[in-house]
Parts: C-alpha cells; sequence; structure tokens
C-alpha cells in the first residue's frame, strides 16, 4: 500500500486543483445533461398532450359527441374531468 | 391515480441540503490527505458515485426479484430505472476513477487497479441491458427477460468483484477500507455525509424518472382510450418498461 | 432426468444428421489460431500467452455454438412442444448445457492438440492432465453461462449480437481463472500443476451460475 503512494507523491495544488475540479464538474455536468434529456422528455409529453387535447377537441368547452369523434373507430367517451 | 412523484419535494429538499453539506465539508473542513494531499478530495465524490451504481445494480435485481415474483409490472419499471440511474452514476464513477488515476499515477487507465477494471467489467455488462429490452418486441417477454438478465447481472456484481481482486494485487488507494479502519475521523464523517448525499440525489432521480414515466404511461394509455389503438403505436417502441 | 435425456439424445442426434454446430466450432478454432499466428507474429508460444490464446480461442468458440443452442426449437415450435409436455422445465436447461458441454469436450478433443501443433512451443503431452482439469471446469461454466445467455437471447431481434455482448462479460471472471490457471500448466521451464485457488473459483463460479441459471431458467420459458 505504501508503495503505491511512494510512487505517486503528493501533488502540489496548482497541479491537483484542475484534476479535482474536473472530477467535480464531471459530476455537475452529468447531472445537467440528465435534466436537459429530462426536459426534452418533458416538453415531448406536454406536446403530446396538446394534441391530444387537439383531437378530442377539448379547447372547446363541450364536446359535440357526435361529429367530431375521428372516423372509423369506435368512439370512447371519456369524462371530462379525467383529461382536463 | 395516485400523484406523481409523491414526496419528491421533501427528498429534493434533502438532497440539495446533504450535497451542500458535503461540499462544505469536504473543501473547508477534512484534512488535507497525508500522502495524496488535495486530489484526494476526488475520493469524495468518485467513490460515492461508485458504490451508489453499484448498490443501484443490486437493488435492480431485488426489485427483478420483486417482478418475477408477483408479476406486477411496477417492479420491472422500478427496475429499469433502479439500472438506468446507477448506469449514469456509473458513467460518472468511472470518469471521475480516471481523472484521479490520470492525477496520482500519470495514467488515464490503470489495469492493475481490481476495483477499476471490475467496475468497469459491470458496467460493460449492464450496458447491454438497454438493448437486450430494446431487441423484444412483446413488452410482457420483455419486462420477464429483462428481469432475468437483472438478477442475474445483479448477483453477478460481487462474483466479478471477487475474481478481478485475486486475480491482481491490491492497488487502489484504499483511503478507506470497508471498515473504514484507518480514516480519520473528520475525513470519515466528511465522505459519510457525502456518500449520504449521493445515495440521496440516486434517490431522488429514481423518483423523479419513475414520476416522469408514469405520466408518460398515463398519456399513452389516455390517448389509446379515446383514439383508439393506432394513435397510441406511433409513439413507437421504446427499451423502457411500457 | 428422463425429459434430460430425450432432449439431449434428440440435441445429439440432429448434431449426428446435419453436422452444424461442431464441425463449425472446430473450423473457428482453427481459423483463430491461424489468425493468432500471425497478428502476434510468433510460431511458438507459451506460458500466459499459450493459455491466453487458447482460453479466448475456446471462449469465442463456445459463443459461436451457443448461439446455435436453442434455434432448432425456436423455428420448428419446439419451445411450445417442450411446455405441452409434462416436465420439469429446467430439464431443458440442463439438457441444454449438457449438449454445450459435449459439444466443448469434444472441440477441445481436435482445438486442444491442433493447439499443440501449430503453435504450443513446449511439448503437450506431459501437460495434458493439468489442461484436462482447466478446460473441465471452464467448459462448466462455458457451457452453463452459453446456455443461460442463449436462452435469453433467443427470442429478441438482434439475437446474434445480444448473446455475445451479455455473454462476453459474464464470462470474464471464467477467462480471468482459466487463463491464470492454464498458465503455469503451459510455461516453458517444465509443467506445473494449475494452481487450486483458480480452479477453486473457477469450481465456485460454476456452482453459483448453476444455481442462478436453475433459479431463473423458469422465467425465460414462460409464455
Amino acid at each position: 500500500m505504501t508503495g503505491v503512494f511512494a510512487v505517486a507523491p503528493a501533488l502540489p495544488l496548482h497541479t491537483a486543483g484542475p484534476y479535482v475540479a474536473a472530477a467535480y464538474i464531471v459530476f455537475v455536468a452529468l447531472i445537467l445533461i440528465y435534466v436537459a434529456i429530462m426536459a426534452r422528455k418533458q416538453r415531448r409529453t406536454e406536446r403530446e398532450l396538446a394534441q391530444l387535447r387537439r383531437d378530442l377537441h377539448l379547447p372547446d368547452q363541450v364536446r359535440p359527441a357526435d361529429e367530431r369523434a375521428p372516423e372509423g373507430r369506435p368512439q370512447t367517451e371519456l369524462p371530462q374531468e379525467r383529461i382536463a | 391515480m395516485t400523484s406523481y412523484g409523491r414526496g419528491l419535494r421533501g427528498l429534493s429538499v434533502a438532497t440539495i441540503a446533504t450535497i451542500t453539506v458535503a461540499l462544505a465539508l469536504v473543501f473547508f473542513y477534512a484534512p488535507l490527505d497525508a500522502n495524496q494531499g488535495f486530489i484526494q478530495k476526488i475520493f469524495y465524490i468518485h467513490v460515492p458515485l461508485a458504490i451508489v451504481a453499484l448498490c443501484g445494480f443490486v437493488v435492480g435485481g431485488l426489485l427483478a426479484i420483486a417482478h418475477l415474483r408477483t408479476g406486477d409490472r411496477k417492479w420491472d419499471l422500478r427496475s429499469y430505472v433502479a439500472i438506468h440511474m446507477a448506469l449514469i452514476f456509473g458513467v460518472g464513477g468511472l470518469i471521475t476513477g480516471s481523472i484521479w488515476a490520470k492525477a496520482s499515477w500519470g495514467h488515464w487507465w490503470v489495469w492493475s487497479d481490481p476495483t477499476l477494471v471490475s467496475f468497469l467489467i459491470v458496467m460493460l455488462l449492464f450496458a447491454t441491458y438497454q438493448p437486450l429490452r430494446f431487441s423484444i418486441e412483446d413488452p410482457e417477454r420483455q419486462a420477464r427477460y429483462a428481469s432475468v438478465f437483472a438478477i442475474v447481472a445483479g448477483a453477478f456484481v460481487p462474483l466479478n468483484f471477487i475474481a478481478v481482486r485475486m486475480a491482481q494485487g491490491v492497488v487502489h488507494p484504499r483511503v478507506l477500507t470497508l471498515t473504514g479502519g484507518r480514516l480519520p475521523g473528520s475525513m470519515g464523517l466528511t465522505f459519510a455525509v457525502s456518500l449520504l448525499g449521493i445515495a440521496l440525489l440516486y434517490a431522488t432521480l429514481w423518483n423523479y424518472e419513475i414520476a416522469a414515466k408514469r405520466a408518460r404511461m398515463q398519456l399513452r394509455r389516455l390517448r389509446r382510450a379515446a383514439l383508439g389503438d393506432d394513435a397510441a403505436g406511433a409513439l413507437g417502441r421504446s427499451a423502457a418498461p411500457s | 432426468m428422463r425429459a434430460t435425456f430425450a432432449v439431449l439424445a434428440k440435441d445429439l442426434r440432429l448434431e449426428l444428421r446435419t453436422f452444424e454446430t461442431l464441425p463449425a466450432m472446430v473450423l473457428f478454432s482453427l481459423s483463430t489460431f491461424v489468425i493468432f499466428h500471425f497478428a502476434l507474429g510468433r510460431s511458438a508460444v507459451g506460458g500466459q500467452l499459450a493459455a491466453g490464446i487458447l482460453t479466448v480461442t475456446l471462449l469465442f468458440a463456445a459463443l459461436l455454438g451457443a448461439g446455435r443452442l436453442f434455434v432448432a426449437e425456436r423455428e420448428q415450435g419446439g419451445f411450445d412442444a417442450f411446455l405441452l409436455a409434462p416436465v420439469d422445465r429446467t430439464s431443458l436447461l440442463a439438457a441444454k448445457a449438457a449438449a454445450m458441454f459435449l459439444f466443448l469436450a469434444l472441440l477441445e478433443v481436435v482445438a486442444v492438440p491442433a493447439f499443440g501443433v501449430l503453435l504450443l512451443g513446449p511439448a503437450l503431452g506431459p501437460r495434458l492432465p493439468g489442461l484436462i482439469a482447466v478446460l473441465a471446469l471452464a467448459d462448466l461454466a462455458l457451457a452453463v453461462i452459453g446456455t443461460l445467455v442463449s436462452a435469453i437471447a433467443i427470442h429478441t431481434r438482434a439475437r446474434d449480437m445480444i448473446s455475445p455482448i451479455i455473454g462476453l462479460p459474464l464470462l470474464l471472471p471464467a477467462l480471468i481463472a482459466s487463463a491464470r490457471a492454464a498458465a503455469p500448466v503451459f510455461s516453458v521451464h517444465g509443467s506445473g500443476a494449475p494452481p487450486g485457488k483458480w480452479l477453486l473459483i473457477l469450481a465456485l463460479y460454476d456452482v453459483v451460475f448453476a444455481l442462478i441459471a436453475y433459479a431463473v431458467f423458469d422465467f425465460l420459458l414462460e409464455d
């Protein structure tokens, strides 16, 4: 054990500083990258939610049940409050 | 429907507080290491990252056991997120370890250090987790096979460490042995707080990721219910549990 | 037990009739020896290098064979037939691992003498007993983990790629142990016995992974 440290003498502060800084920057950068990726996913979720609202014509307060349903699919009635 | 990210706020606050305290302790309280000097400060970020990553892999395996036992897919989601987060933490552990190796031995990579090498092997194994999931189409089978993989790989973690350690002499700077024996009290305290901070960070991100995934799953379900099955299919296949 | 032998007999008969897997593994190993000769620029190797070349070659050949292990089952509905039969599911694991072990043993009957002729500097003859002990334990690890990985990969789209990328890291400890155990056997200065430490590790690895495979294999068949 001591043999290892004999090969690796203590670095003076001005040499060691950048390495220590780099290690902590890596840590912060990883978190930031993660947050950025999650933010992108969040935006996608929002976009899909908006799309869903458009598809269901939700911005109109009352949805006329007859003609707004996309054709060719069995229409499923969703209670408004579950989506809003 | 339960709320997304329940308890996330408390967890986040605790994480931020602990990490702040840990950083303060690292740079203003812990003494300089007698042998390594300032460079030893990397130890307070590198070792907790690596330990938390390894524990995350093992926890992923345990959660996978729960999935196979109960057949409840929520355990698969938890296991998936545990491994996913552990991979991210593991990358951090590898990079910081590499920086430390460069600073103290002059090389970015040191084969003579069994801990570093076995960590790399574990990372290589778990890096195949997502490709494996991705290449199984049927969601039910994907969950089951991923759990089998997680159990096997989780059990592999300690085995691998034993095997690699025996293959090489112990060269890792054992600033902290597993018993913590030779560490001065102040450094031990700093390390413990750092470890706690990283573990809390892991828990926070795990929770956050689960909340995000569940929100997306719910969105997909709503789409399917409202627009029919083909609308939801357009979102594409994913390696994540669905 | 009877189911295990039935499946094993089926696999061996299939191999005897088609000669699909074993000749490919043998040819692959021989080509790899040639490749090592040119890549290393050495006509005779010994010690750790010889042990490494032999174990790596066998490892890759084993992965090649493992990739074929469940193909017949998948393509011809053997999985369904097996699940319908009132037998213990782990008998399939046992049968496949046994088949894999036999394939590896037969491969080595050809590949090890070929290695001795083509690449090995020191004489092979006196080294055989020690080598057989190492290879038997290594084959067990290759057979068990190869079967497990193959069973995981068989239902994936990219199975030809999935099984080696999962298998290689899982087999690394076994590779370490067998390469270290075989090194003194191939030593240029007279043959030494394989170190008991590494044989023990290899044996423990075999046992632990056999137990793990036994525990999880059921879930790979459920449908």
